[in-house]
């Protein structure tokens, strides 16, 4: 008779620790839930009324459907939404390409020398984008005399208007972007790298292949899915780059550089139309997320191994 | 072997020969990436006078500190600055380190009612971009809460950083249940769990956590540039940018500024190193 007692005085008492668990639980997620609701799901919701409204702080009318209409009558908006596309699309797969090919280089060598490069790779990332914005502008300087120019002056090319020339801002936003952004990605294909088992590339060697062929058949498909998450994280992050278009060109020359962060921007901070800030930035929210799960449903089809 | 040849005793030169040329590619790309740091550096030490272009040089030609007296002349509040980023990325990393810590293991390890979906709720939360955010935020602190230019509004939106709670929990998961059930049946609560158990066995993780928070805060320029209008608010980044804007001609004075607003951040590189590498394949790599 004694067993099935004690047997329901533990039950008892493992409900009762269940019960204190649990509450435990909500004490230590509290802090970051309100956190959550106050600065992250109260702005989206009230992004989503703001962007049907006319906002002004103590009259604020409803619009409809106004703001969106003009958002998509803007041709300042395709523009903007074409330039996000094309330095996301140059620079996430040249920054790609060469941090893959880098961390190959970086490969046979040890372990110290090995962290030695991916320091010196990983420093630019480490300064701030503010400072390093001020460095490329004065690297960009259109003077004869200016850093870059003086040294194409070199090779014999002329003196080229950086950042200035509707033809090069775009592409001087890009170069940089890629130079600054190598090291995260050099390191984390570093890492997926030395994951790779070594009994692949003795299989590989057994059937004679080559470097080239090692690396198309066995690297390759091995960090795969480092490939696509750094495909994936780059396009989001092209997507609502911001700061460098701000701090460099302003969106010049001739709107060459308006990105979809920086017309939203603009939008609400300098003409302070906070409605139809909201609707883009939403329609920009919308677009990325197709992006995302497109890619990843892409990747998805053969990354299985 | 590897995916490397592997070259034979009497064939060593050539594993040389490769070796050498793979470095000297290496160190040419290095050379690049790091070339505008060390020009932001080297130029921070010019004199302050305005730059018409010319007057700029890959080797120092004189050494002179007059450009940071410059820099630090420029606005009475250039020291306060800095240490209102310190104030504001210290606050930012410790509330992130606790609470991530606590609500990771409140994901990993405790099941209540609805554990589910508010991690559920944490992973959309990453994703939303912040242009979403940025406008309703805005008028949320300055014109309902009205409190722009106060710590509170620079350092309340990041009080803790979903992406935080999401690693911590990844990595608790893997921690041995076993040990926290043992140590519930000698009567440990829950946060002396947390405290005696998981913290100590997760030092690493907080560490790359706390380093890689820092370093984001530190960096920050968006959001501080949204709600600091007086200048003692403002934090380095910001101050930064504003005195760039007002002297767009000097030169020198500007990569001083510029530097500043890095060293602290290359000293902690140099002396955290390993946290730093091993923080930016935490949570892109498995394992």
């Amino acid at each position: 008779m004694q067993y099935p007692l004690e047997r329901e005085k533990t039950m008892a008492n493992k409900k009762h620790k269940l019960k204190k668990d649990a509450l435990w639980g909500y004490v230590f997620i509290l802090v970051p839930l309100t956190t959550f609701i106050i600065f992250t799901l109260y702005p989206v919701i009230s992004a989503a009324i703001t962007s049907f409204q006319h906002y002004k702080p103590l009259k604020t009318t409803w619009v409809g459907f106004d703001n969106y209409v003009s958002t998509f009558k803007n041709a300042l908006f395709y523009k903007a939404l074409k330039n996000t596309l094309v330095y996301t699309v140059f620079a996430v797969p040249i920054s790609m390409f060469l941090s893959f090919s880098i961390s190959l280089f970086i490969l046979p060598f040890k372990k110290r020398v090995q962290t030695i490069f991916k320091a010196a790779f990983y420093l630019p990332a480490i300064a701030s984008g503010v400072a390093l914005s001020f460095v490329w502008k004065w690297i960009y300087d259109p003077m004869p005399t200016g850093l870059l120019n003086s040294i194409l002056h070199i090779f014999g090319i002329s003196s080229q208007n950086w950042l200035g020339s509707s033809k090069t801002a775009m592409a001087s936003l890009i170069i940089m972007a890629v130079f600054s952004g190598l090291g995260t990605s050099i390191i984390i294909y570093i890492a997926a790298l030395l994951g790779i088992d070594s009994t692949y590339y003795e299989a590989a060697d057994i059937d004679g292949a080559s470097f080239f062929q090692k690396v198309r058949y066995v690297v390759w498909p091995m960090v795969k899915p480092t490939t696509v998450f750094l495909a994936i994280t780059g396009v989001i992050n092209g997507f609502q780059s911001f700061q460098n278009a701000y701090l460099m060109t302003g969106g010049g020359p001739d709107n060459a550089t308006t990105m979809a962060g920086l017309l939203i921007f603009n939008r609400a901070f300098k003409y302070f139309e906070y409605g139809e800030a909201c609707a883009q930035a939403l329609i920009l929210a919308a677009i990325i997320a197709v992006f995302a799960v497109f890619q990843f449903k892409l990747s998805a089809n053969d990354v299985e191994y | 072997m590897g995916l490397y040849k592997n070259y034979g005793k009497n064939q060593r030169y050539r594993k040389i020969l490769r070796n050498l040329l793979l470095a000297l590619l290496l160190i040419t790309i290095a050379a690049l990436t790091i070339f505008p740091i060390y020009y932001m550096v080297i130029s921070s030490f010019g004199a302050p006078t305005e730059a018409a272009g010319a007057s700029y040089s890959l080797i120092p030609k004189n050494f002179t500190l007059d450009s940071y007296k410059f820099f630090f002349g420029y606005s009475k509040y250039s020291f306060r600055w800095i240490l209102n980023s310190l104030i504001v990325a210290s606050t930012v990393t410790v509330s992130n380190v606790v609470f991530a810590s606590l609500a990771g293991y409140a994901f990993a390890k405790l099941r209540f009612p609805g554990c589910k979906f508010f991690f559920f709720l944490l992973l959309v939360a990453m994703m939303v971009p912040y242009q979403v955010t940025q406008v309703p935020l805005y008028i949320l602190v300055v014109n309902v809460l009205k409190i722009q230019d106060t710590y509170t509004a620079l350092i309340a939106p990041t009080l803790i950083t979903c992406y935080n709670v999401f690693l911590a929990k990844q990595f608790f998961t893997s921690l041995p249940t076993s040990i926290m059930e043992s140590a519930k049946i000698e009567g440990c609560s829950q946060p002396m769990i947390v405290w005696k158990i998981v913290v100590p066995l997760s030092k690493t993780i907080l560490s790359v956590m706390a380093i890689m928070t820092f370093l984001g805060e530190w960096n920050t320029f968006f959001w501080p540039f949204l709600v600091s209008n007086q200048e003692y608010m403002q934090t380095i980044q910001v101050g930064l940018k504003n005195f760039s804007f007002a002297n767009t001609t000097y030169f020198a004075p500007m990569m001083a500024g510029a530097t500043i607003s890095a060293l602290p951040m290359f000293i902690l590189f140099f002396s955290l190193q390993r946290y730093f590498l091993e923080g930016v394949t935490v949570g892109a790599v498995k394992g």
